[in-house]
């Protein structure tokens, strides 16, 4: 079987420890928590970190809480706690539809929402989530905390925000009102990357229009995890299938994919596309099923 | 979901009739729990990877990043002076004890380690001993290969291009990549029909490469006692005698110093017949270094380096009256056997059983042509649960007829019942030289039918396609060909394919039964003491299986091709008949009555006409070994032993439907029912026969709609990790509804045929038939991938690579 | 570097590379062979244990990421009244053949009862999706979690108490 390369490692005791660490090994060290990608790429000896530091003894960032109008996930939640939380459904089903679907149960068991973000693979779906969410991200490191939008956190496949010395601690997501928001993913089997994937977040004004909207990509290029011209589009615009058509159609023309074992290039436009549609389909479904039930979002 | 279980709906008189009925615990045939499973389920199996040796080192070989480059230097130093490395064997050191290259099972050679130039990426090229496994890996790392980029063949279309680089130039005089041509059937009266007929349809297609891919991967743990020059190993090995033979051969050790061992094998499906460069390198590694050497592949190193199956080009040609009635059958067949030529056929034949492309129709004449290839791809081309390129045949002909019912604009259920062949035509003798030994095929597809409710699946295909959802049935009718088989027609390198068998009956009628199969999974513990059950009389639970340990059991040629229960099947039942013959003898002197005056009834012999008056077996056993005064001729003991040379193959067959949902946006296919009907003559033990189809089928899902071993322009292969060569979960399996009936078998013992790869074999083209029945399009190579189906449905798509 | 895992209701303490996958602690230091691995990308699930009850895949886990933790695995799940209901229903329903993927779904099968005492059909399919199996086809698997759920007493789902340490 495959094994790593020597490493040393550190299990961090507290934040402050796993920051002094990260600080003291540099650029030689990775965090890790589940360690689902990054075990396997060094078993693939494509990764040779020098030094691990463990922080799944960080339970201060394992959390998921309603504060005001957001909802803070600490970095250590695993997708198994986001995929079984009915508060999460219940403001973001987005959240609940990519979780089912994110690798398989024990690997959701160990896998944390910090590590998927980290890794900041373009196939990652809940970059995608958190895009169309336009969450936050808290990265903190020995001199303090910044608040990075999730749009400037990703910079790129397999590189973030995230500095020399620093950690990604906690996701910070909007609560809105009148919202919904659904993710569809297309994958050649169970636990599978996405061929392509597509989430959506819509919240409506008074009036039925939509007011905010969101749009996630994933799997469809480099620097595509934002679909811009197609939320420019929606906003201030009645939901409407010829809408959703459209917006899913500017979707797959901003997209950039490429052709792989998981598809052509042309095929994963064309999926981000009718997966745009189908999740803003799903998303004002959603919305004007939370209006209709008076849920009060 | 359908929870409805069919199995157990079946009519009396189709029954075998030596079928017991169902039972707790049969004494014979039935549903007999498995005896393997109590160490199973506690973890207590024994497989490669668990044998642990005093002493014992680690090997892990360096293979090759290049499809094509010649070698140019090779530096182990840095290697070498790694303080846990205890020696570095290079093509170099093996040429040096004439075994830098090793016969495949075609009679080819490959490599053991690279000398001159790699030949596919994943070659092995240096193999590490260290102290640990961790070492080993680290060590790989430094060794220094200078290497040449060669142009290298991946596409086997080009493979006879002049311009093509030759692979074999090892070979004197070589100049191309050809391999052989083979041809089957009558080309004249196969053209006769096709000038005649109404309607020629032909289609390309291609099976592609894929890989057994068992959990378990392959390995051995090689031990040479230097003082007694006795070498044990332990090896992943679905063919532990005729590996003996073949370690012999090749590394000149004495056969009688040779011991193999296969323990609890974790799956094979083929991917354990052949032997790799891996095992020759841990027997020199521990001749080397005088201790154990244990080696097990990485995932890797199974998709990428071990045998691989199927790669066939095929194009097929069907030919019919208007009225629908099949004429002939036609196929042209390029091979593609990677760099060395390592598929696991019988001398004879280069193609497998391919020529069983005829399937179960009556038709007037056949042909088909094959050429092999050699390309710079790894080698194998096993039987991957296919009986002998069986799968191929059958994925052709079951394709070719549902292309002639989309030009005919027929029922494809239909017209495959029109063109069955008929229960009185058996024995059948085909169109390119096999005799079928025996079948109801209407019987079957009609069963097949009913359980699938097919008429109502129609209506309801219609109701939904007049909604916008794809919605197919796919139908297939197969006939296998397997348990080679007679020794004047079958061999691997020379070893005839006939199966010997002991079973020794002790004092307190008790019994141990020796075989020259290995169970990789099947329950050959169990089915083979249920043979010897049925025949003796004895409870299973009483009779030891023993196999797997070539100096505990007779010689035989393994288990492939499903020949477990047609060849060494037939040897246990064949051999218990001669214990049972012996026991009557002493019966008779135990009774003081000639044996002629008795009779049989499961379990003891009797006096005709007066059934108190009679000897168990177990009062015979005992008296066998004891101070009875013994016939004239006879000898004391009770046990007998046999070597079983099948008459003829035998022929499993079936009929399968498949029912799918595509969605038309994403391409994405739902299989939603299996409907799985199969004859394997007579049932031993149903449970276990359910189980092989059951696996079978989910391979044949997999196999359709996602396994492929893909290479880009380079020969890199894509498919290298379970990330990219995709294997089915549960979720993408549906509750599989079986059915069955039965036909024995004439000519074999007990009347069985065999069930281990119908299901495999079975599937795929059902599956296939379904989807292009759901989209319209009339063929789309495997695998039928979302974004193979989506092209498929908007102006077609190519076969993969 | 120094660890200790409580395996099975034993505490072992052992010194091992940082590199150590637990897979490999368990079948070479602990010998318990029962756990199988049969990938090294974390797709398989040959080798998942239950790591503070719940299914991990041992292949993806450091040594020394399990160091204070339990962990359960094939050869922990007969109990002092003999095998989990688990076991059986696998034997009574054929859900194993080769037997190299089964302590793997054995185990994710008691995760799942331990927290759903009668799952559906579905439920089980989910909970195993994670794991293959190159034999069985999935559908006696199924069934076999079933059996156990059908036949498990309800109080007999305790995990074994800790007692003893050992070193190795």
């Amino acid at each position: 079987m495959q094994v790593p390369a020597s490493f040393d490692y550190r299990r961090a005791e507290s934040v402050d420890d796993a920051l002094a660490l990260l600080e003291r090994y540099g650029d030689g060290a990775r965090v890790i928590a589940g360690g689902h990608s990054l075990l396997p790429m060094m078993k693939l000896r494509l990764a040779r970190p020098e030094y691990l530091v463990d922080i799944n003894d960080l339970t201060e960032l394992d959390y998921l809480r309603l504060d005001g109008d957001r909802l803070r996930i600490g970095a250590l939640t695993r997708h198994r706690k986001l995929l079984e939380s009915e508060v999460v459904e219940h403001f973001f089903p987005i959240f609940t539809d990519a979780e089912r679907v994110i690798a398989d149960p024990p690997v959701r068991n160990r896998g944390t929402i910090g590590g998927s973000l980290c890794q900041a693979d373009p196939s990652e779906d809940l970059s995608a989530v958190c895009s169309a969410l336009a969450a936050e991200v808290v990265i903190r490191g020995r001199g303090g905390e910044r608040v990075v939008p999730v749009h400037e956190f990703y910079r790129g496949p397999y590189e973030t925000a995230v500095g020399v010395g620093e950690m990604l601690v906690e996701v910070r997501i909007p609560v809105r009102h009148r919202a919904g928001s659904a993710y569809e993913k297309v994958e050649r089997k169970a636990g599978d990357w996405a061929v392509a994937a597509a989430g959506a977040a819509l919240a409506l004004a008074q009036d039925g229009r939509i007011e905010v909207a969101g749009i996630g990509l994933a799997a469809v290029g480099a620097d595509a995890v934002h679909a811009r011209a197609a939320e420019e589009l929606l906003r201030g615009r009645e939901p409407s299938e010829e809408l959703f058509a459209e917006a899913g159609r500017r979707a797959g023309d901003d997209c950039e994919p490429v052709a792989d074992n998981r598809g052509t290039a042309e095929y994963k436009r064309h999926l981000a596309a009718e997966l745009t549609s189908r999740a803003l389909r799903r998303a004002a479904a959603r919305a004007a099923a939370g209006v209709e039930a008076g849920a009060g979002v | 979901m359908t929870t409805v279980e069919h199995a157990e709906h079946v009519d009396v008189e189709e029954s075998a009739p030596t079928a017991a009925p169902p039972e707790e615990r049969p004494i014979g045939y039935g549903r007999l729990k498995r005896k393997e499973d109590p160490r199973f389920v506690r973890g207590k199996g024994n497989y490669v990877d668990d044998v642990l040796l005093p002493g014992m080192l680690h090997g892990a070989v360096l293979r090759s990043p290049f499809a094509h480059a010649r070698i140019v230097s090779i530096d182990t130093s840095a290697a070498e002076a790694h303080p846990k490395v205890k020696a570095v064997i290079t093509g170099k050191t093996l040429e040096g004890l004439g075994l830098a290259w090793m016969p495949t099972l075609s009679m080819d050679t490959q490599a053991v380690l690279a000398t001159d130039k790699v030949r596919f990426q994943g070659q092995e090229v240096a193999f590490v001993v260290a102290e640990d496994h961790y070492a080993a890996r680290d060590a790989v790392e430094l060794i220094d290969i200078e290497y040449e980029p060669l142009p290298a063949v991946i596409d086997a279309r080009r493979a006879m291009d002049a311009d093509a680089p030759v692979i074999r130039d090892d070979k004197e005089g070589r100049t191309d990549n050809h391999i052989f041509d083979w041809e089957a059937g009558d080309p004249e009266a196969a053209n006769a029909v096709f000038e005649r007929a109404d309607v020629v349809v032909r289609q390309e297609m291609l099976y592609p490469r894929v890989h057994p891919a068992p959990l378990e991967t392959c390995g051995c743990v090689a031990s040479m006692d230097p003082v007694e020059g006795k070498l044990t190993l332990w090896e992943t090995c679905q063919a532990p005698h005729a590996h003996r033979t073949l370690v012999a051969m090749v590394a000149g050790i004495p056969e009688q110093k040779i011991r193999i061992v296969a323990p609890d094998i974790g799956g094979g499906f083929g991917n354990k017949v052949g032997i790799y460069p891996g095992y020759v390198c841990a027997v020199v590694g521990s001749i080397v270094t005088g201790k154990p050497v244990k080696w097990m592949e990485d995932r890797s190193e199974n998709l990428m380096s071990t045998s691989f199956a199927r790669d066939y080009h095929m194009t097929g040609e069907i030919a019919a009256t208007r009225d629908g009635k099949i004429l002939g059958i036609r196929a042209d067949v390029l091979a593609d056997h990677g760099a060395f030529n390592g598929t696991a056929q019988p001398t004879k034949y280069p193609a497998g059983f391919f020529h069983i492309f005829t399937g179960s129709y009556d038709i007037e004449a056949a042909h088909c042509k094959v050429t092999g290839v050699y390309t710079n791809k790894a080698p194998g081309g096993v039987a991957y649960a296919c009986s002998f390129r069986v799968t191929e045949a059958v994925y052709l002909v079951e394709r070719m007829v549902d292309c002639l019912a989309n030009e005919l604009g027929r029922d494809p259920a239909e017209l495959r019942m029109q063109n069955l062949l008929r229960p009185e035509q058996f024995p059948y003798e085909n169109k390119t030289g096999w005799t079928y030994d025996s079948g109801d095929y209407p019987t079957t597809l009609r069963k097949a039918m009913d359980i699938a409710g097919y008429e109502q699946l129609r209506e309801e295909q219609r109701r939904r396609r007049a909604e916008g959802k794809p919605m197919g049935i796919g139908v297939s009718f197969f006939t296998e060909v397997v348990g080679a088989g007679a020794r004047k027609h079958f061999d691997i390198l020379g070893l005839g394919m006939a199966d010997g068998c002991e079973l020794r009956v002790h004092p307190t009628g008790k019994a141990v039964v020796r075989l020259s199969v290995q169970t990789q999974g099947q329950g050959h513990e169990t089915t083979f003491a249920q043979i010897v059950a049925e025949e003796l009389g004895i409870p299973p639970e009483d009779i030891q299986v023993v196999h797997g340990d070539t100096d505990q059991t007779p010689f035989g040629l393994g288990t492939y091709g499903s020949r477990s229960t047609p060849v060494s099947g037939a040897a246990a039942a064949v051999v218990a008949r001669k214990v049972r013959d012996k026991a009557r003898l002493i019966a008779g002197a135990m009774l003081e009555v000639s044996p002629d005056d008795l009779d049989w009834e499961k379990g003891r012999w009797f006096v005709r006409g007066d059934p108190s008056a009679g000897k168990s077996i177990q009062e015979i056993a005992l008296a066998a070994h004891g101070t009875l005064e013994l016939p004239e001729g006879v000898e004391g003991h009770l046990e007998a032993t046999t070597v079983y040379n099948p008459p003829n193959l035998t022929f499993p067959y079936g009929a399968y439907i498949c029912v799918v949902d595509v969605d038309p946006g994403t391409g994405v296919v739902k299989v939603r029912r299996f409907i799985a009907v199969d004859d394997c003559g007579t049932r031993i033990n149903p449970m276990i026969i359910e189980g092989q189809v059951h696996g079978g089928l989910a391979d044949g899902v997999g196999m359709a709609l996602m396994q492929l071993i893909g290479f880009d322009e380079d020969g890199n292969c894509l498919s290298g990790s379970f990330m990219d060569y995709l294997l089915p979960t549960a979720l993408e399996v549906p509750d599989w509804e079986l059915g069955y009936t039965v036909t024995p078998s004439p000519h074999h013992p007990i009347g069985a045929k065999g069930i281990g790869e119908s299901a495999t074999v079975g599937s795929p083209p059902a599956v296939v038939n379904a989807v292009m029945d759901a989209i319209g399009v009339r063929h789309a190579d495997m695998p039928l991938t979302p974004s193979r189906v989506w092209h498929a449905m908007h102006g077609g798509v190519g076969a993969p690579q | 570097m120094q660890v200790s895992i409580n395996v099975n209701g034993t505490d072992y303490n052992a010194e091992v590379e940082p590199r150590h996958l637990l897979v490999r602690f368990l079948r070479e230091d602990l010998r318990l062979t029962g756990t199988h691995w049969g990938c090294d990308t974390s797709n398989c699930g040959t080798c998942v244990v239950l790591l503070d009850g719940e299914p991990v895949k041992s292949c993806t886990v450091l040594a020394a990421m399990a160091s204070g933790h339990s962990v359960r695995t094939v050869e922990g799940l007969e109990g002092p009244d003999g095998l989990d209901p688990v076991q059986q229903g696998f034997m009574e329903e054929h859900g194993l053949q080769c037997g190299f993927c089964t302590p793997g779904m054995m185990l994710t099968a008691r995760a799942l009862l331990d927290r759903n005492h009668d799952p559906s059909e579905e439920q089980i399919r989910e909970a195993i999706s994670g794991q293959l199996c190159r034999c069985t086809g999935y559908l006696n698997i199924v069934r076999a979690v079933r059996w156990a759920a059908e036949h498990q007493a309800r109080a007999q789902t305790e995990s074994p108490s800790q007692s003893e340490t050992a070193g190795v």
